[in-house]
């Protein structure tokens, strides 16, 4: 059947075109349009029966003739040949090399779709990686393994913050060598992507990064295959030639938006805002693609990028995002404003792993407890801050006033740091007690007494 | 035989006469199993527990003939199994790390042998019935397997085997049922998942369920055999808050659902409990503890009855008289995959997308909790504590507010605490449980009979407190009173001291009710020493500054539940710190009756 070309498309809607008379196609069986300009584009089959089989067009259906339209069934699902040669390569969006060099060749071929991860194989993570960036380091630590997102908003820095992740990212005691990168845009602009490249190439990475690229002008459904695509890569570069692989993804909501232009078409149940209900269940299987395997060497750790619409968390994106990752870095736009890189707004972000792979035998004894006094005693700055806008600074108490100093100083020198400064875990905690050491030792309550003894350097 | 006609996601429209709802079907090539869930005519829908991709029009579809049901026999504890009882440790020895389809494995080992000891009152030629106790298997050190007959078997034991060893397959006795029939029975049997286990009736709940969680246990007590809800946003705690309760609490068996959460949650709970141990019987916890696993990027069918599968296992341990918790996380993608499949059956949604039922099937699911005494004459309880992930942290959607009405306790995580890391991020005022006056029996039986008013006078406390902020606020400290600012320190030492119990505080994680109430009374003692010097005058200035708050906030890390000497020692000191304020703000003389009284 595969050779057989059917000309019986019955009708093209969007991306979707419905198939008569064709008997038995396979579910999620891609497929072949040739159209009359002598075009070929690819789908999927997402619905079949014997009398009609529903296809998905990634390139879209637009100045399709049914008439002159002629279709193949290809057998197979949507797979990628899979090679080390995919190192310093460029693809387009559905994986097909767009660089001008040759194709990839090579047997192994998979199916992007992958396959779910025993939960009874999963290795936890635990290393920790040195970003370099204190708010992140030092508050919201990223592992080995893990899934991290940049919560962002438009015209914020996220594409800076993760290429300086790129760049710096490593283990304590280990070359940052050891690293391949995944990189994966949908929906970004052209300017995104030769940033992305330009900083790749500055530090001498490119011949490491495996690019995936659908960008703002390139076809909308063709963006539900590009992160399965990178991811499949991903993959394989970790778990066949381990390879730790750091995989960064923008735009999520650029995907999820491709998501529900489809359910849409399709006629799905809308949840929230237009996306259907299992955007949740659509987004975990790309998610839950990163982390580590037992008796593997290699891993993948994944900082997707979204932006949020309207810079509301609570939206279905971000908020399906952060119930599936293990935390979210947020970026805020007041931090921004004031000019402060990178504007990570701690309060609500967030690393779930951060608490196995800190401490004593990881990074430095104190690290859970300075960070634990940090959000705490960040959060009641912040309340004091918002008293002093109420009732004026003059008015507050001078413990208050304290408190006010120790917010700035903690947004002006913790937060806020060059784009090229790469800070040692070590340099981060004691940055963070020079800090601490502007509050009165009693008010440290999260930091154990021999701590305070230790590293607090105020007199009371 | 029937064939497969259509396939759209995980439903199949099948040609498959004379099936009914419920059934299991096997369908393609790959063998791939899923269960009937509407008919019409000759054609059946059925949604399938694995990934259809690959499967075609035309292809062989057929009914098994049961509905959905679990193993129960001993191989079940320390297990982890996926949303339709495969063993997820087997399969992985067996077709490697990724879970590959149409792999069947038996839920219980087959190959296993058991040392089976009968019950020493079963002898042939006695009437059994159903839920008896036909005899034991040690399957871990602390539990012991309780063989039942299964629950619809009725009749005339025949012969029971030996004490010796056995297979869960190997025949242990024959029943002669009231036709006449022979009925084989085996160290295990089958039961469906969507069928309440019976029971002979319902018992009230009288302990608490201790979890070592101050706030939990001291403010808003859940008790054996109850109903509980923790909803919040995402990282506001509820997964660690599930996996302390898991850890830590009195129950005799753990049944953990992972319901469409992380992995790595799951290889959590795997990887630190075989290294702790129960504080109540210092064996690794992990011997009392089973997990049923159907993650978020596992296929959305087997999602719906994960949730059916682990309370059926929970009823199966309980009608062996054992304490069951299970807890689920999350309820809410179980709901989602309610809403997914209605959905796709073209059922009329009516809120957020979900259907009509989902109100009722929530209820359904939280009425298998309770305790009850069982066939077999003993008494069990499951508690059942489910997460909820309301989308954007809005307690007003339909699954928060259908499940608020439900359950008894409610466990509301906030947000504002979680991010300023006030864990657990239990709000102090927007929880509630409707068991406090069933806990504070047993607290005045085994603690003190003081609990119950110290518990009403720290939640005072603890709304006063919230008034006052709200003035704060507005105004300033700087316009309190110092009894104001006073009950607002001493609040905060609540908070701070009490309520908040960091899971990664190795000493601190669990505290038993012993410490639970000696802090309590300790922070109450030193708000009510304070009240006193404020009412004499002491500013609260000069009170706030005293050393003994910020050491009484450290307390509860560094005394250890099971010694609690040292920590007595300390409270005791309490007065003794007030004392020189006292001397300096006690009216002196011409008080002559005080005078009177010193020699
Ligand atoms: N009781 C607790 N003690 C210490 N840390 C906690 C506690 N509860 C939550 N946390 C922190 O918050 C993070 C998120 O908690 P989690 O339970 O995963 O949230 P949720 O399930 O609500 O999304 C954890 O990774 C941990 O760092
Ligand atoms: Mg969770």
């Amino acid at each position: 059947m595969k050779n057989i070309e059917f000309r019986t498309a019955a009708s093209a809607q969007g991306g979707l075109v419905v198939m008569a008379g064709v008997p038995g196609v396979a579910a999620g069986s891609r497929v072949q349009l040739r159209d009359h300009a002598g075009r070929v584009r690819s789908g999927l089959v997402i619905r079949s029966a014997n009398d009609a089989v529903l296809v998905e067009v990634f390139e879209g259906t637009d100045a399709l003739d049914l008439e002159r339209t002629w279709v193949r069934f290809l057998e197979e699902p949507y797979k990628l040949p899979v090679s080390r040669d995919m190192l310093g390569r460029v693809f387009n969006g559905s994986g097909r090399p767009c660089d001008g060099r040759p194709p990839v060749i090579s047997a192994d071929r998979r199916d992007i779709n992958g396959e779910p991860l025993n939960p009874a194989a999963r290795a936890y993570p635990r290393e920790f990686i040195q970003t370099g960036i204190s708010a992140i380091d030092g508050m919201n630590s990223l592992t080995r393994g893990q899934k991290l997102p940049i919560f962002s908003g438009g015209g914020l820095p996220h594409n800076r913050v993760a290429a300086q992740i790129v760049r710096q990212a490593k283990l304590l005691g280990e070359e940052a060598a050891e690293f391949v990168v995944v990189f994966a845009a949908f929906g970004a602009s052209h300017a995104d992507a030769r940033f992305f490249q330009e900083s790749f190439e500055e530090s001498g990475v490119l011949n490491k990064v495996v690019m995936f690229l659908n960008l703002a002008d390139e076809p909308v459904i063709e963006r539900l295959l590009t992160p399965r695509a990178a991811l499949t890569a991903a993959e394989y570069l970790a778990f066949d030639l381990d390879y730790h692989v750091l995989v960064v993804m923008t735009d999520m909501t650029a995907y999820a938006e491709a998501l529900r232009e489809v359910a849409v078409l399709r006629g799905d149940v809308p949840a929230r805002k237009g996306y259907p209900g299992y955007l949740y269940s659509d987004l975990a299987e790309i998610y839950e693609r990163a982390g580590r395997i037992k008796n593997r060497r290699g891993s993948i750790t994944m900082i997707p990028v979204l932006s949020m619409p309207s810079d509301d968390i609570t939206h279905p994106i971000p908020d399906l995002t952060g119930y599936i990752t293990e935390g979210q870095i947020v970026l805020g736009r007041e931090l921004s404003n004031q000019g402060v890189y990178p504007p990570v707004t701690v309060l609500p972000s967030l690393s779930r792993l951060m608490k196995d792979g800190i401490g004593k035998n990881f990074t430095r004894e104190d690290h859970p407890h300075v960070a634990s006094q940090l959000f705490a005693s960040y959060a009641k700055a912040l309340e004091v801050r918002g008293l002093a806008a109420i009732i004026g600074a003059e008015e507050l108490s001078d413990a208050d006033r304290r408190t006010l100093a120790f917010a700035d100083a903690f947004e002006r020198r913790f937060i806020n740091q060059g784009e090229d400064e790469d800070r040692s875990i070590h340099e981060t905690l004691n940055l963070a007690w020079d800090l601490l050491s502007m509050l009165p030792p009693e008010s440290l309550i999260r930091v154990s007494e021999e701590e305070l003894a230790k590293y607090h350097k105020g007199t009371t | 035989m029937g064939k497969i006609l259509e396939i759209n996601g995980p439903l199949v429209k099948l040609d498959l006469p004379q099936t009914v709802l419920g059934e299991q079907v096997r369908v393609g090539r790959l063998g791939l199993v899923g269960e009937v869930i509407s008919r019409d005519g000759n054609t059946a829908l059925a949604q399938l527990y694995e990934d259809t991709a690959g499967l075609c029009p035309g292809e062989e579809a057929e009914g098994l003939g049961w509905p959905l049901s679990v193993e129960l026999g001993p191989g079940l504890l320390g297990g982890i199994f996926d949303g339709v009882q495969r063993p997820l440790q087997a399969m992985w020895e067996q077709s490697g790390d990724r879970i590959a389809r149409g792999v069947a494995v038996a839920s219980l080992p087959r190959g296993r042998r058991w040392h089976f000891a009968p019950d020493p009152r079963c002898h042939a030629g006695m009437p059994l019935v159903g839920g008896e106790v036909l005899g034991t298997v040690q399957e871990t050190e602390s539990i012991q397997h309780r063989i039942l007959v299964p629950p619809r078997v009725q009749g005339e034991l025949l012969e029971l085997a030996p004490e010796g060893e056995h297979t869960v397959e190997d025949v242990i006795g024959r029943v002669r049922l009231a036709d006449g029939r022979i009925e084989k029975l085996h160290l295990f049997h089958r039961w469906p998942v969507r069928t309440p286990r019976p029971f002979r009736q319902r018992d009230h709940a009288v302990a608490p369920l201790i979890t070592g969680q101050r706030i939990l246990d001291t403010f808003y007590p859940l008790l054996k055999g109850g109903k509980a809800a923790i909803p919040g946003p995402f990282g506001a705690g509820k997964t660690m808050l599930q996996h302390q309760v898991a850890r830590w609490c009195n129950a005799q068996i753990v049944i953990y659902v992972g319901c469409g959460e992380r992995g790595n949650e799951l290889t959590d709970v795997l990887e630190s409990m075989p290294t702790l141990t129960d504080p109540h019987t210092g064996r690794p916890l992990m011997e009392r503890t089973l997990l049923v696993a159907n993650t978020s990027n596992m296929p959305v069918v087997a999602r719906e009855a994960s949730i059916y599968v682990g309370i059926t296992l929970a009823e199966y341990f309980r009608d062996q008289g054992y304490d069951v918790v299970m807890v689920a996380d999350s309820t809410s993608r179980w709901a989602e995959a309610l809403r997914e499949v209605a959905g796709r059956l073209g059922q009329m949604p009516v809120e957020e997308g979900y259907p009509a039922y989902l109100g009722s099937r929530l209820a359904a699911f939280y009425e298998r909790a309770g305790r009850v005494e069982t066939l077999a004459g003993d008494h069990g309880s499951v508690t059942l504590i489910g997460a909820v992930s309301p989308p954007g942290g809005d307690f007003s959607e339909p699954v928060t507010s259908h499940t608020k009405e439900i359950i008894q306790t409610f466990w509301a995580l906030s947000k504002e605490l979680a991010d300023a890391r006030h864990y657990p991020a239990v709000d102090w005022l927007e929880s509630f449980s409707g068991y406090v006056s069933s806990a504070a029996k047993w607290w005045a039986d085994n603690i003190d009979p003081g609990w119950e008013a110290s518990r009403a006078a720290a939640l005072d406390l603890l709304a006063a407190s919230e008034e006052l902020q709200r003035i704060v606020n507005l105004v300033g400290v700087e316009a309190l009173s110092s009894e104001q600012r006073w009950t607002l320190e001493a609040a905060s030492l609540i908070k701070e001291g009490l309520l908040q119990q960091a899971a990664t505080d190795e000493i601190d994680s669990f505290a038993s009710p012993e410490k639970q109430f000696a802090l309590l009374t300790a922070l109450l003692d030193i708000y009510r020493q304070g009240m006193k010097l404020v009412k004499l005058g002491a500013p609260a200035r000069r009170l706030i500054q005293m050393p003994l708050l910020a050491q009484a906030r450290r307390w509860k890390s560094q005394h250890n539940s099971d010694d609690l000497e040292a920590l007595k020692v300390k409270i005791a000191a309490i007065p003794a710190a007030f004392e020189p304020l006292l001397l300096e703000y006690t009216p002196a003389a011409p008080s002559s009756a005080v005078e009177a009284i010193q020699p």
